[in-house]
């Protein structure tokens, strides 16, 4: 069966290598690349914690080949930090409205959160509730998640829809 | 819930997947592979070979005709959900489309692939079948052929689609002006698989009266299932017919369809999207 040479920028770095053509790419980025930020919870498109951004957009990578990504730029939870490897935005908001408990899902939670700002679009909570439905936390934080979303998404920026005392 | 190994090939056009798929009829087309991936983690499906299709440019586009969209079978979910011409066009598309899944889902399932998959449950299949979409399927031995989607899904899984056919191109017809359409689905949570839903197109005389009251379920049979309210016809749009109306035009699944629940799951979806079509035919009636 076919090895297949795949040839694609994560995280602002290129890569070139030969892998088995049924090689995921969550498998390629955590076991060739050695980028575990990148989880595997059920490996069947459910869970959300294997979110990355390909090409700018959100994708299971338990659902893509490696092989289908040749080409195209990744982006995973370790290209999400600033330059100097402090949090970024999206990782800041997160830690500060206690969106993350055990941290599993927390990986896909910022990936999928990084492309909903990124479109730039005002939502409400309602919304932001749908747009993150996709990503299971099995601690059941999501209101730590949501409140954090609402301050990068919703249209009063600051810390609304949060009742914790963060200082900020 | 890895997949087995397999062969992937990359074709540079349709011409070239279109070849590959006549030489080898185990193959499959890969597209976004939202479900085939999924079905191969679970080794539920081997094939010996993926073609993937996904970077044919030329499958990812949209026109706008008269009276109707064509769209490449390319086009993902989420282009659906979010492009304006189709918002306005034909919006009942994107409201089927912003039902599927999630976003990353979205991202990456193709209207061709939902169509090819043929998944009984599925929303875009159902419109398409409602809207009498027709479905080009093109292939070396066959050529091109245009199939009816109202006729195309034979069973769970299953479509008049032959091993080395490619569904290319899906025309949907738009709706007339002065049409109502509703939708609603059930589902036990939001991105899952509806239980049941249905959509609804309904079309009013200037007095009010019905038309054409049409409408589809999707997760009630093992494909989608039309009605066609003809003994509507001429009768005054109340709201509190569709009830009655949809219990009736259910009764023949009442044997075939797993448990009570989804029967009156299916029966309460229909009788919604009917009494919203309605509604959105007489509000449009208004402008």
């Amino acid at each position: 069966m076919s090895d297949i040479v795949v040839d694609l920028e994560v995280n602002g770095v290129r890569y070139e290598r030969t892998v088995p053509a049924r090689l995921s790419l969550a498998d390629f980025l955590r076991d060739s690349l050695g980028l575990t930020g990148t989880h595997l919870g059920c490996e069947h498109g459910v869970c959300g914690s294997c979110t990355v951004l390909v090409d700018g957009r959100s994708a299971r990578s338990c659902l893509l080949l490696a092989a289908q990504v040749s080409g195209a730029t990744v982006r995973t939870v370790e290209g999400l930090a600033e330059s100097d490897g402090s949090p970024g935005t999206v990782q800041s908001a997160l830690a500060r409205h206690g969106g993350i408990q055990c941290g599993f899902c927390t990986p896909g939670f910022v990936v999928a959160l990084t492309e909903l700002v990124a479109e730039g679009k005002e939502l409400d909570e309602e919304e932001i509730r749908e747009a993150l439905s996709g990503n299971i936390c099995r601690c059941t934080g999501y209101h730590g998640a949501i409140a954090a979303a609402v301050e990068l998404t919703g249209p009063d920026p600051g810390c609304a829809g949060c009742d914790q005392e963060c200082g900020s | 819930m890895k997949p087995a190994a397999i062969d992937y090939a990359r074709p540079a056009s349709v011409a070239d997947a279109l070849s590959i798929m006549e030489s080898d009829v185990e193959a499959k087309v890969l597209a976004g592979g939202q479900s085939l991936l999924a079905v191969m983690n679970f080794r539920l499906a081997r094939p010996t070979q993926l073609i993937d299709i996904g970077s044919l440019a030329e499958l990812n586009r949209i026109f706008d005709d008269d009276g109707s969209l064509l769209i490449g079978a390319l086009r993902c979910h989420r282009d659906l959900e979010t492009d304006p011409l189709v918002r306005d066009r034909l919006p009942p598309l994107a409201e089927a489309a912003r039902h599927i899944g999630h976003i990353a889902i979205r991202n990456r399932g193709t209207l061709g692939g939902s169509i090819a998959h043929a998944d009984p449950a599925a929303e875009l299949p159902a419109l398409a079948a409602l809207l009498d979409a027709e479905i080009y399927v093109d292939s070396r031995q066959r050529g091109r052929r245009v199939y009816h989607a109202a006729e195309f899904f034979e069973a769970r899984y299953t479509t008049l689609l032959e091993p080395d056919e490619l569904v290319t191109w899906i025309r949907f017809p738009t709706l007339p002006a002065d049409a109502g359409w509703g939708f609603t689905e059930a589902a036990r949570r939001h991105g899952d698989f509806a239980i049941a839903g249905a959509f609804a197109v309904v079309e009013l005389t200037g007095d009010r009266r019905l038309r054409r009251a049409r409408a589809v379920l999707f997760g009630v049979t093992d494909r989608p299932w039309l009605i066609e309210a003809v003994e509507l016809t001429g009768r005054v749009a109340a709201p509190d017919i569709w009830r009655e109306f949809a219990t009736a035009a259910m009764a023949e699944l009442v044997d075939t369809m797993e448990g009570a629940y989804r029967w009156r799951v299916a029966a309460g979806c229909l009788a919604r999207a009917f009494e919203r079509a309605a509604a959105n035919a007489r509000a449009g009636a208004h402008e």
